[in-house]
């Protein structure tokens, strides 16, 4: 059997702008245009543009189903609004990180990690009394992400929807670049911005008119490489890598997203877990030498083996390498010496606060 | 295009120039497209002596870490010290100010390629 990876409707355009492919979470996706590091600064500095057509979407239109498969009281979402949210499993540990949009028509849109998709689709099914109550849309909507500091203003000039009163974590249905859209004012980047959903047809308009629109604020097409390192200097975590089905969420530093005070799948075991107490917790750290730290890495402390590396990566915004790793709670503290074994050398590293990067707020 | 005439390659990407007593050791230009931004490298100490293929150091891009392999035998002389702080001259020119390692006391590799060798190697590896 030959598994051919999924193309996102945007596939021709990242060919024609010469970009290196990838495959990611079964979708072949561009890694990179130009390079990483310039296509990093571009978001930091002016805009950025990125293809998340990977990402899923499943439609939830079972109001008591959505509030038990996340971890969130959705009954104080109010329409219009985003939450960041998590689905557990019975064991507390962590199926996906989503975002919950509460749509006009009552239903709760989920918008899930590439390669989670078709096994979210099955869990939310198989927790539904009755059918159907969850739809995979993934595959009819495009998204096309709009991030930097020049983003708003140059979404406002192709659009008549009031941006400015777009909260972060909000969204409106609206036109850019006369394409119907779902603007939604989120990211993965730690960059204002916009999140822009609409159907596969219009994707490649979408993208064309906010690459021309953009070109004299310095817009780059920005890949996955990109991606990674942004998210990365903002503290986000990446499924797979930092969370998994074998973390839970208070491990992982998401006591935020849970509100224990109603009833989801997981409650239990993560109160149990929190009642035990935790054996690790995830930090973020900075080298103290030039050494790059990787997921897998382990770290160290008088030689002995004390927790693994999650993320890890240059921090081309700060100048110095970071990463994020499950540590010993009492070895969680900022300020705390680590060591990151990088080919047999105990690297010096520091537990810092996370984020590692907040962008400058407007003034 | 910089001028790669009397340049060798090794099957790992490096490239080697003997001048004089001299030797330079690079990494290609598919080697470096490959990588994408380089962003760290490990290199050896000067005295050092490395045979032919013998790992010598890591370079790490922002998607990896990799060996790096001497093409020729030979005494490091010298790491090009200018890549601690612009790693990036790697992906700019890695021809030129992008060089890795000088060596001296070269003994010569038979099984290295000449350029056209190597690029009908990377043709047959990029299918």
């Amino acid at each position: 059997m030959v598994v051919t990876a999924a193309r996102t409707p945007l596939y021709e355009e990242h060919v024609r702008l010469g970009a290196q492919m990838t495959n990611f979470g079964g979708w072949v996706m561009p890694l990179q245009y130009s390079t990483i590091r310039d296509e990093h600064r571009a978001v930091r500095e002016a805009v950025g543009l990125f293809d998340l057509s990977h990402m899923g979407e499943l439609r939830i239109t079972d109001g008591s189903l959505a509030q038990r498969v996340v971890t969130r009281d959705l009954s104080r979402l109010k329409e219009g609004r985003i939450q960041y949210a998590l689905l557990c499993n019975e064991q507390g540990g962590i199926i996906d990180d989503v975002l919950v949009y509460a749509m006009a028509d009552g239903s709760d849109l989920l918008v899930v990690n590439a390669g989670n998709q078709d096994g979210d689709f099955e869990w939310i099914r198989s927790q539904a009394n009755q059918s159907p109550a969850v739809l995979n849309v993934g595959r009819e909507w495009a998204l096309v992400g709009v991030q930097g500091p020049r983003a708003v203003g140059l979404v406002q000039r192709l659009t008549n929807s009031d941006l400015g009163s777009v909260k972060y974590y909000a969204f409106v249905e609206g036109t850019v670049a006369d394409v119907p859209c779902v603007i939604s004012r989120t990211g993965y980047t730690g960059e204002d911005g916009f999140e822009l959903f609409c159907g596969h047809a219009d994707a490649v308009g979408l993208w064309r008119a906010l690459l021309d629109e953009g070109q004299s604020e310095g817009i780059r097409p920005a890949g996955l490489g990109a991606r990674d390192t942004l998210r990365l200097e903002a503290g986000m975590r990446l499924y797979g890598n930092d969370i998994d089905a074998d973390t839970n969420p208070l491990e992982a530093g998401l006591d935020w997203t849970l509100n224990l005070d109603k009833d989801f799948i997981g409650r239990d075991a993560i109160i149990r877990a929190r009642e035990a107490g935790l054996s690790r917790v995830l930090v973020g750290f900075k080298m103290l030498d030039r050494s790059i730290p990787r997921h897998g890495y382990h770290v160290v402390s008088d030689g002995e083996l004390v927790g693994t590396v999650t993320s890890g990566n240059v921090s081309f915004t700060l100048g110095y390498n970071i990463g994020m790793a499950y540590v010993p709670p009492a070895m969680a503290e900022p300020g705390t010496r680590l060591g990151v074994d990088v080919r047999g050398t105990a690297a010096p590293a520091e537990v810092v606060p996370l984020p590692f990067y907040k962008r400058p707020h407007p003034k | 295009m910089p001028d790669l005439s009397g340049m060798r390659f090794a099957e790992t990407h490096e490239w080697v120039k003997q001048d004089g007593a001299t030797a330079t050791v690079g990494i290609s230009e598919y080697a470096q497209s490959q990588l994408g931004d380089v962003i760290y490298l490990e290199l050896p100490a000067v005295g050092q002596q490395l045979d032919a293929g013998a790992r010598l150091g890591v370079i790490e891009s922002v998607k990896a870490a990799s060996d790096l392999y001497s093409p020729v035998g030979g005494e490091v002389t010298e790491a090009n010290a200018e890549l601690k702080d612009h790693p990036e001259y790697v992906n700019q020119d890695p021809y030129g100010k992008g060089w890795i390692i000088k060596l001296r006391g070269v003994k010569d590799n038979p099984k290295l390629l000449d350029q056209k060798a190597y690029e009908a190697f990377v043709e047959g590896q990029s299918h």
